[in-house]
């Protein structure tokens, strides 16, 4: 017993560097599965709060552009409300849409890492839940990972993680969205499409019908380069994005009010089978 | 005494992370050179001060980081290397006199300052990034990425230890 207790107060130093490595790696693998650490991250109030105070300053510098984008939009809407490509207004309510869309503003934003993530001003207090999809008036951003009462952090299209179910827009092949070549932040790659699909380098890839997270057709990107893969069979596909993920202000936030129901369905006919 | 020294330490601790989320995180020279200035807290640390209080504030400043930074708890894992490794890190550069009471940092020569920061760097910033990518078939990436960052990391925190250092007499 003597001899144990030596042994502790000996390398005291040494365990308690073990132990605090081993609490690190804890925090790191267990979310090696598709979600991020439910308390290590920065949608809580404190970070929330910090990076609402610096986005306060710095978003000044921005403004003039922030408007351009925002007028910009504005005449892309305008254009199609005066030629009657949506419905018309009295035909909206809420027993007829099928998507709400929440405004937000991110305020903080990475893209050099494995897994970028970020954080955007609405939360738990405005309806934000997990799994919703987040865009821009360009395209496509990211997915709703964790929230807080007023803060969510998003898991951006540039992580490993990530996996988006997407198509070709004129062929309506569908693949899947992967960020692979995890250095270059402009670009993301679209595999599983079958090689006998005829591709274009500059064609759109829009997103596919099979989310239940983003509706269909909302703008990823214009095919950069493609290739065959290992298997020849299926194309590797490098998309440019529209979006310039290094500058993002202001966001979408999309509810699909049918998602519960489609989730349920499917869970059932799974477990039927 | 203990008192100043102790407030200076917390200080440091809350400045330094305000300062690597605010200002580094957000540089990304080239894309993705990001210096991890934050480590200079262990470079300023008292040397005489009790090991478990090092190592535990340690572990909570990479936690801050990490939790900023939403990068799981890899900040973490690589602070607390460096803090348990520092001792041995001092031995090797400063051979056995700096245990003496009257050794101090700015005693040094430069190129000793110099060599302890710049282990300190290379160490942290090969777990760090090792833990972030962890794929071997990646290894080529693991040191491009220790290397560049590494290297902005030193001229930075060569720039900060000159700039806040205290006055010599």
């Amino acid at each position: 017993m003597q001899q144990i207790i030596n042994f502790l107060i000996r390398y005291k130093i040494f365990l308690l560097y073990l132990f605090l490595l081993l609490i690190s790696f804890i925090f790191t693998f267990q979310s090696h599965s598709y979600h991020q650490s439910k308390f290590l991250n920065s949608s809580n109030f404190i970070t929330g709060s910090i990076y609402t105070f610096s986005d306060n300053v710095t978003s000044y510098f921005s403004l003039r552009e922030e408007n351009n984008k925002l007028v910009e939009e504005n005449k892309k809407l305008r254009d199609k409300l005066f030629n009657n490509v949506l419905l018309s207004p009295s035909k909206i309510d809420s027993t007829t849409v099928d998507y709400e869309v929440v405004r937000g503003r991110v305020i903080n934003n990475s893209y050099a890492d494995q897994r970028n993530y970020i954080t955007i001003n609405k939360g738990k207090n405005d309806s934000i839940v997990q799994d919703m999809g987040v865009i821009t008036d360009k395209g496509i951003l990211g997915i709703v990972e964790n929230t807080s009462d007023n803060f969510s952090t998003v898991q951006s299209i540039l992580s490993d993680k990530s996996n988006i179910n997407a198509k070709i827009k004129n062929s309506n092949h569908f693949g899947s969205l992967v960020w692979e070549n995890t250095t270059d932040y402009n670009v993301v790659q679209l595999i599983d499409i079958p090689r006998l699909v005829p591709l274009t380098i500059g064609d759109t890839i829009v997103t596919g019908a099979m989310s239940s997270i983003f509706p269909e057709n909302i703008p990823i990107g214009t095919i950069k380069r493609f290739d065959l893969d290992n298997s020849k069979s299926f194309y590797f596909i490098d998309v440019e994005l529209f979006n310039d993920m290094t500058n993002i202000g202001n966001i979408y936030i999309i509810r699909n009010l049918n998602r519960k129901e489609v989730l349920e369905l499917e869970a059932e006919t799974e477990a039927n089978d | 005494m203990i008192n100043s020294t102790s407030f200076l330490i917390v200080l440091r601790f809350i400045l330094l992370v305000l300062v690597q989320v605010l200002v580094f995180n957000k540089l990304n020279f080239f894309g993705y050179i990001n210096p991890l200035i934050y480590i200079l807290f262990l470079y300023w640390y008292p040397i005489k001060q009790n090991r478990t209080t090092f190592i535990i504030l340690c572990f909570f400043l990479g936690l801050c980081v990490d939790i900023f930074s939403d990068t799981l708890a890899i900040n973490a894992a690589a602070t607390v290397t460096i803090a348990y490794l520092r001792p041995t890190i001092m031995r090797f550069v400063f051979g056995v006199n700096y245990e003496f009471q009257s050794f101090k940092l700015n005693n040094s020569t430069k190129a000793q300052q110099f060599t302890f920061l710049a282990l300190l760097i290379i160490i942290h910033h090969l777990v760090y990034f090792t833990l972030e990518i962890f794929s071997f078939s990646n290894s080529l990436l693991i040191l491009q990425k220790t290397l560049t960052v590494g290297v902005s990391t030193l001229i930075l925190g060569i720039l900060f230890s000159t700039l806040f250092s205290s006055k010599k007499e």
